[in-house]
């Protein structure tokens, strides 16, 4: 038998997982990155990662971490995937620490954990406050070593530009760029993984690594692979601003009891420390007394967006409000948040164990992706045999980590990306192989000639970008049609400006025809990678908003406020529960419900019959053609979420 | 008239070129760092003399100074660039690579040999599997404090850019693999591997090399210990040849 290898494309954590599992198992790995793997996106993941491991003893379980996960992303995520996950997350935490990450500790010594938004249990294990840095790191040593041994094999400073398929549509390589020397050129793999993150540079400053262009999963997408959810953008409650990026100030600010405020009084410009207590609206904590200033970020950042826009509250009258850590101690703080304090002092010039900090929302991550498949077992759990799982819809091409769209539903709960991440890889693996032992044909011996129409196709494109000589600016086009994204396709959604913003994409489109390639070098040159990685943005801004534009409902992060169901304030959702189960025995007691609730739940339960489904975005015509498939909502059913 | 900002950026086309510095004047925006303006500077990219030119070249990725990506040496000082803020540095503001490193384009070097000095002290926990083998051991809050800082190390370059000893004629493994050997050897299971990082450390480009200069702990960002770590490791290494010569 001829010498098999996987490509993984990225060095996050879910390619590193994926990259050192299936190694360990014995394959060869090809691992791509832009930049050493070691500088991956991972890095800016702060807070924490979810297992319930109960070393508090507060009663917590994998079932109640899947639950949240299931209630936080509005019931849209994939079930038995979910569960899985919760149910190893004990162990990829477990795995960590023998891996060598410094994960803070309790005075017994066992692994610390705190509390994060969304779920009412201390289920967040941190490393400071470089959690996914530190979790990076320990992966990346890992890969190293296997380096050394000759199993793994990287190329840095190369980019993804495609996957190679055969007459039969089936991925056996990769087309890659080296962004040294500028050369294209065809990789063999048996299969090839697509980890390369999310694409907060859609929306150009967000709190996304400047390499998230999503790209890549894009590439996979005009190659015919299904996008799966693309209008469900996190938007993050608490972010820095900044003129090159909005920097994250983590929700373990809020989950060590930051709390967050606005002056009651609007355009009170004191000094925020002369404001007295009375005269501060903790508007978090008095609307949903339950969860307080950790409510799921969806709501948080509506809120946010409520106080500032509708009641004019926010600060000196713009979209920021105040996240307070100044009733702890400075030595607790540096203990448990020091390496996000240090970055909000250096970037903002205020200490924030003084005075409190300005904050305000930013898109943070995409709960959508390119669509990928699993296979379920009896009992709601994944089959991790499956060759199936993790693959997109091109055969022998798969995705993991924040590129796929099935963990986190509508809304991902704070610390479950990461988790996500090292699961996917970790849980794909042993199917990967599976795949690879049984491809009719490897690599290999796969026909020449099918990797150089290939790579012939990427050269004649590259060529083709540096000659282009119009006059607009391929960087300032960009920015342009950033802020018109950040502009319309954001926290509040309404269908006229997303229909004009699609028009508007159109045009940006036409323009990025008359770029100019301000830069026509042969040696690392960045400027032709970037006008492709634009056109790339464009079609993927294209899913995004046309997705928002169809889904005529509120769930998640998608809000659209013309069709909020209102949920009644004395609402509980015990009560749909008991609803749906009369309705199934066809004996529905309407008298034994208040009238409102009534109304409530029926448009409720209209709602999910016609919008509970996945969004898939296939690319049609030079746009994406928009269709819904069946969610996995077996194990726990839809009902309302409320968080007060 | 708006205010502006002047740069002077030392440009290299390729490792085989000469260099040449080039002026860009751009209009002041508050709040700016050295990253959003070389952003200014590719949407717009003309010189001081009013002439169009290729954008300046340069490597970034998280900008918030965890990836250690963007460094370079700023007003002779090197340090990210994305932490950088225009309005705490002195006017120009002169931009160069760093100098330990092959370059590659303007600002952007190979750090290669950095990552190749973690292969070299075998910065890893040989581990048994990645299969279910339960937690790791408990460890005190203390060695915690001690092991994270250590491991925040994101193999930027300051400290040997910093580094005297530390040249493109020599195979000096620096400050930061250093520290990284000193993190690995007080790791309960990584411990085990202890004595092969020393035998690294003895030979030619270990810890013999370190001139004490102490630039080191100066340059790092995230200020780690690092002239701590050297002294540790010495001290490491020296019981090891003591031990060597009571065997023998």
């Amino acid at each position: 038998m001829s010498k098999q290898r996987v490509i993984v494309i990225g060095g996050g954590l879910a390619g590193l997982a994926a990259t050192m599992k299936m190694a360990e198992l014995g394959m060869s790995v090809l691992v791509v990155s832009f930049l050493p793997v070691k500088r991956s996106h991972s890095v800016c993941a702060q807070g924490g990662i979810n297992g319930a491991v109960n070393i508090k003893g507060e009663g917590d379980s994998p079932d109640i971490h899947f639950y949240d996960t299931v209630k936080g992303g509005d019931f849209l995520a994939h079930q038995p995937l979910c569960k899985d996950m919760c149910h190893h997350a004990p162990y990829v935490i477990n795995l960590m620490d023998r891996l060598g990450v410094t994960f803070n500790r309790t005075p017994e010594g066992n692994l610390d954990f705190r509390r994060f938004g969304g779920t009412l249990y201390n289920r967040t294990a941190f490393a400071g406050a470089t959690t996914g840095q530190q979790l990076l790191y320990a992966l990346d040593e890992q890969v190293r070593h296997f380096e050394v041994q000759g199993l793994v094999e990287k190329m840095e400073a190369h980019e993804y530009l495609g996957a190679v398929l055969n007459d039969d549509e089936r991925c056996v390589g990769a087309v890659i760029h080296n962004l040294r020397s500028g050369e294209i050129k065809a990789e063999k793999g048996d299969a090839v993984i697509l980890a390369t993150g999310g694409p907060g540079l859609v929306y150009g400053r967000s709190t996304n690594s400047m390499v998230c262009t999503g790209t890549a999963v894009t590439s996979a997408y005009l190659q015919g692979a299904k996008y799966g959810n693309g209008e469900f953008i996190q938007i993050h409650p608490s972010a820095i601003p900044g003129r090159d990026k909005l920097r994250l100030m983590s929700e373990s600010a809020r989950g060590e009891g930051g709390r967050v405020w606005v002056p009651k009084k609007a355009g009170d410009s004191r000094n925020p420390k002369e404001i007295p207590e009375q005269e501060r609206f903790y508007f978090l904590e008095e609307r949903y007394p339950l969860f307080g200033n950790l409510v799921p970020r969806d709501v948080g950042a509506r809120e946010i967006y409520d106080i500032c826009v509708n009641d004019k509250l926010g600060i000196n009258g713009e979209m920021k409000v105040y996240l307070d850590l100044t009733h702890h101690t400075r030595e607790f703080l540096d203990h448990r948040l020091g390496g996000i304090l240090e970055t909000y002092e250096k970037f903002t010039g205020t200490d924030p164990r003084e005075e409190p900090m300005e904050i305000f929302p930013a898109v943070h991550y995409s709960m959508g992706g390119i669509w990928t498949d699993y296979t379920r077992t009896s009992e709601g759990l994944i089959d991790h045999q499956s060759p199936q799982n993790q693959m997109t819809s091109i055969t022998g091409l798969y995705a993991a980590g924040e590129a796929d769209y099935q963990y986190h539903g509508g809304n991902r709960l704070g610390a479950n990306s990461l988790l996500s991440c090292i699961y996917t890889g970790l849980m794909m693996s042993p199917g990967v192989l599976n795949y690879v032992k049984n491809v009719p044909q490897a690599a290999e011996d796969v026909p020449e000639t099918v990797y150089t129409t290939s790579v012939n196709k990427w050269q004649e494109s590259y060529s083709n970008i540096k000659s282009m000589n119009g006059n607009e600016n391929p960087y300032a086009l960009h920015r342009e049609m950033a802020e018109e994204m950040i502009s319309n396709v954001l926290i509040v959604r309404e269908n006229e400006k997303l229909k004009s913003t699609l028009d508007k994409i159109n045009e940006f489109e036409s323009r990025w025809k008359n770029v100019k390639c301000v830069d026509t070098n042969d040696w690392s040159n960045p400027v032709p990678s970037f006008i492709n990685q634009l056109w790339n943005m464009i079609q993927l801004s294209k899913i995004i908003t046309k997705g928002a534009l169809l889904r005529d409902e509120f769930r998640g992060s998608h809000y659209k406020p013309e069709f909020d169901l209102n949920q009644p304030s004395d609402f509980r959702p015990e009560t749909y529960l008991e609803f749906e189960e009369q309705k199934e025995t066809g004996n529905i007691q309407e008298d034994a419900f208040a009238p409102e609730h009534l109304a409530y739940m029926k448009n409720f339960s209209e709602n999910n019959i016609k919008w509970l489904k996945t969004t898939i975005a296939t690319y049609q015509n030079g746009g994406p053609d928009i269709s819904y498939e069946a969610v996995d909502t077996s194990l726990i059913a839809p009902r309302p979420r409320k968080y007060d | 008239m708006t205010d502006t900002v002047t740069f002077k950026i030392k440009r290299q086309d390729s490792k085989s070129s000469s260099s040449y510095w080039e002026t860009f004047t751009i209009p002041y925006v508050p709040n700016s760092n050295v990253i959003s303006c070389l952003m200014d500077i590719q949407a717009n990219p003309i010189n001081a003399k009013g002439e169009e030119v290729t954008p300046v070249v340069w490597e970034s990725n998280c900008l918030e100074e965890v990836c250690g990506t963007c460094t370079m040496v700023i007003n002779g000082k090197v340090r990210q660039s994305c932490s950088a803020l225009v309005d705490q540095l002195e006017k120009p503001i002169k931009l160069e690579p760093m100098s330990k490193f092959p370059l590659v384009r303007d600002l952007v070097v190979d750090r290669t040999r950095m990552f190749s000095a973690l292969k070299k002290v075998q910065a890893w926990v040989n581990a048994d599997g990645y299969h279910d083998l339960g937690p790791g051991g408990r460890l005190s809050q203390e060695h915690q404090e001690t092991a994270y800082k250590l491991s925040e190390c994101m193999t930027c370059g300051c400290c040997v850019e910093a580094c005297p000893q530390y040249s493109s004629g020599n195979n000096f493994l620096g400050a930061a693999a250093i520290s990284q050997s000193r993190l690995f050897n007080m790791h309960p299971t990584a411990k085990n591997m202890a004595g092969e990082r020393l035998d690294t450390l003895m030979q030619e480009g270990g810890i013999a090399d370190c001139g004490n200069a102490q630039n080191c702990v100066e340059a790092c960002p995230k200020s780690i210990p690092l002239t701590e770590s050297i002294a540790e490791m010495g001290r490491q290494v020296s019981d090891k040849l003591w031990h060597n010569i009571f065997k023998a």
